[in-house]
């Protein structure tokens, strides 16, 4: 038998009994709600169904109650503990023996209520729509309606815009480089890209890169890198044309 | 000419039983013979009077409605021949699933009230946020100021609701606790033998 999948069904918690551990160790579930002596009905009942005396169980039963018990104490009674442990063991079989009387009181009082509302239960009266609860008056300090409007006015007012620069990136357009280096070709059948983009922006030059690469791609232009990261020269593409004329006449 | 039936003779006393009749069949609460005297404009003595003659119009067993003295004032309610039928009609929601830890919190409500929860808890030894909550909502007890001190507990009193699904006059109609249960000396009794067998 395994206490802790001991299945429980109590007012405040169903299910079995290491989750109820669980959840009271969490603190999800107040100890103060659960009847301990229920835990112990279900383990006793579900023993008994056994018929057999599981001494492991039992013990281990034993001491996880023992420890619900005193935690559920400890936190019904914060403020007694020190009082309680300063009793001499008569004094609290005493105070033990008044609570249990007291308690045992209220037990009958239900009781004969619980009887009393048996025989009370064939009396019908009308109830009006609200409770007879009387109504328990709330009263507040004295209000200043202009504090009121303070508050709301403080509530009311526009809430400065967000900034968002920091998101914005502005790409020039592929075609003004375009036509841009087009405009230069027709005057100068050479230049380097690295002096023409020279102070623009890290994007605008991207930009002006990718329009090199437009040009490229239509036959417009011819590009030359003498070595990694060197300047790229741009030349336009009938000068290619005429060097591999020469190329092809040298070599004939 | 028309004849009006003469059932009830027209004394003064008997004008005003029919008034108060005509304030009892409208009232959703019971009325003290005091209420009933500001709203009849009559003296508390006439109208206690009047009363008696109500009281023997509407009683068990002659009448479908009973005038009964519950919870500190009148009320009609219906006879309990018919309550078969009523019951059939309406239930009484106020006492509804009443579990016995509800019973028990109202009765140490009734007994010791105004009560705060944290006492209420002590004697029951079970935390008594949720049953409190019950019975507050079923409006069987309501707020009854704080405990002294800042932040005291809410205190919670019974209410003539209470009273009237009880069928009680008033909580002085209670037993009184010390003839119930046993008292603090055969408890006490009790564990010093059970204390004597366990094995040392």
């Amino acid at each position: 038998m395994v206490v802790r999948e001991l299945e429980l069904d109590l007012d405040a918690f169903e299910g079995p009994f290491d989750l109820l551990l669980t959840l009271v160790l969490k603190e999800e579930l107040d100890l103060a709600e659960v009847d301990v002596a229920g835990i112990v009905v279900a383990f006793v009942e579900r023993l008994a169904e056994r018929g057999e005396l599981d001494l492991e169980a039992c013990g281990e039963f034993l001491v996880l109650v023992a420890a619900l018990l005193e935690l559920k104490a400890r936190g019904l009674f914060p403020d007694e503990e020190a009082e309680l442990a300063d009793l001499e063991p008569e004094e609290a079989a005493e105070e033990l023996a008044r609570r249990l009387a007291e308690y045992r009181r209220a037990k009958e009082a239900a009781a004969w209520l619980a009887e009393r509302l048996e025989g009370e239960g064939d009396r019908f009266f009308r109830l009006g729509p609200a409770p007879l609860t009387p109504k328990v008056e709330r009263r507040l300090a004295d209000q200043e309606p202009e504090s009121l409007a303070v508050a709301l006015r403080l509530l009311a007012a526009e809430p400065p815009s967000v900034s968002l620069a920091h998101l914005e990136l502005r790409f020039p357009p592929v075609s003004q480089f375009l036509e841009r280096f087009r405009a230069l070709l027709s005057r100068r059948r050479v230049f380097d890209l690295d002096a023409e983009v020279e102070g623009m922006s890290r994007i605008e030059q991207a930009v002006a890169f990718l329009a090199l690469l437009e040009l490229r791609r239509s036959g417009e232009v011819a590009l030359e890198q003498a070595a990694p990261f060197a300047p790229i020269r741009v030349s336009r593409a009938e000068a290619v044309v005429e060097r591999r004329d020469e190329w092809i006449a040298r070599s004939a | 000419m028309d004849r009006p039936l003469r059932l009830i003779t027209a004394s003064p006393v008997d004008r005003l039983a029919r008034t108060l009749e005509a304030l009892l069949v409208v009232a959703s609460q019971p009325l003290s013979a005091e209420d009933l005297a500001v709203a009849a404009d009559d003296d508390v003595e006439r109208i206690e009077t009047a009363l008696r003659l109500v009281a023997d119009r509407f009683a068990e067993g002659r009448s479908g409605i009973v005038l009964e003295h519950v919870a500190g004032g009148w009320a009609f309610r219906a006879s309990r021949e018919a309550a078969e039928a009523c019951g059939r009609l309406f239930e009484r929601p106020v006492e509804r699933g009443l579990s016995a830890p509800g019973l028990e919190t109202l009765a140490i409500v009734a007994y010791l009230g105004p009560v705060s929860r944290p006492e209420i808890a002590r004697i029951r030894g079970v935390a008594a946020d949720s049953v409190v909550a019950g019975l507050l909502e079923r409006g069987l007890i309501a707020e009854a100021g704080r405990e002294d001190g800042a932040g005291g507990a809410i205190r919670y009193r019974t209410t003539p609701l209470f009273e009237r699904v009880f069928g009680l006059e008033s909580l002085s109609q209670l037993p009184r606790l010390d003839d119930l249960g046993e008292s603090t000396d055969e408890i006490r009794t009790r564990l010093e033998t059970v204390a004597e067998r366990r094995p040392a």
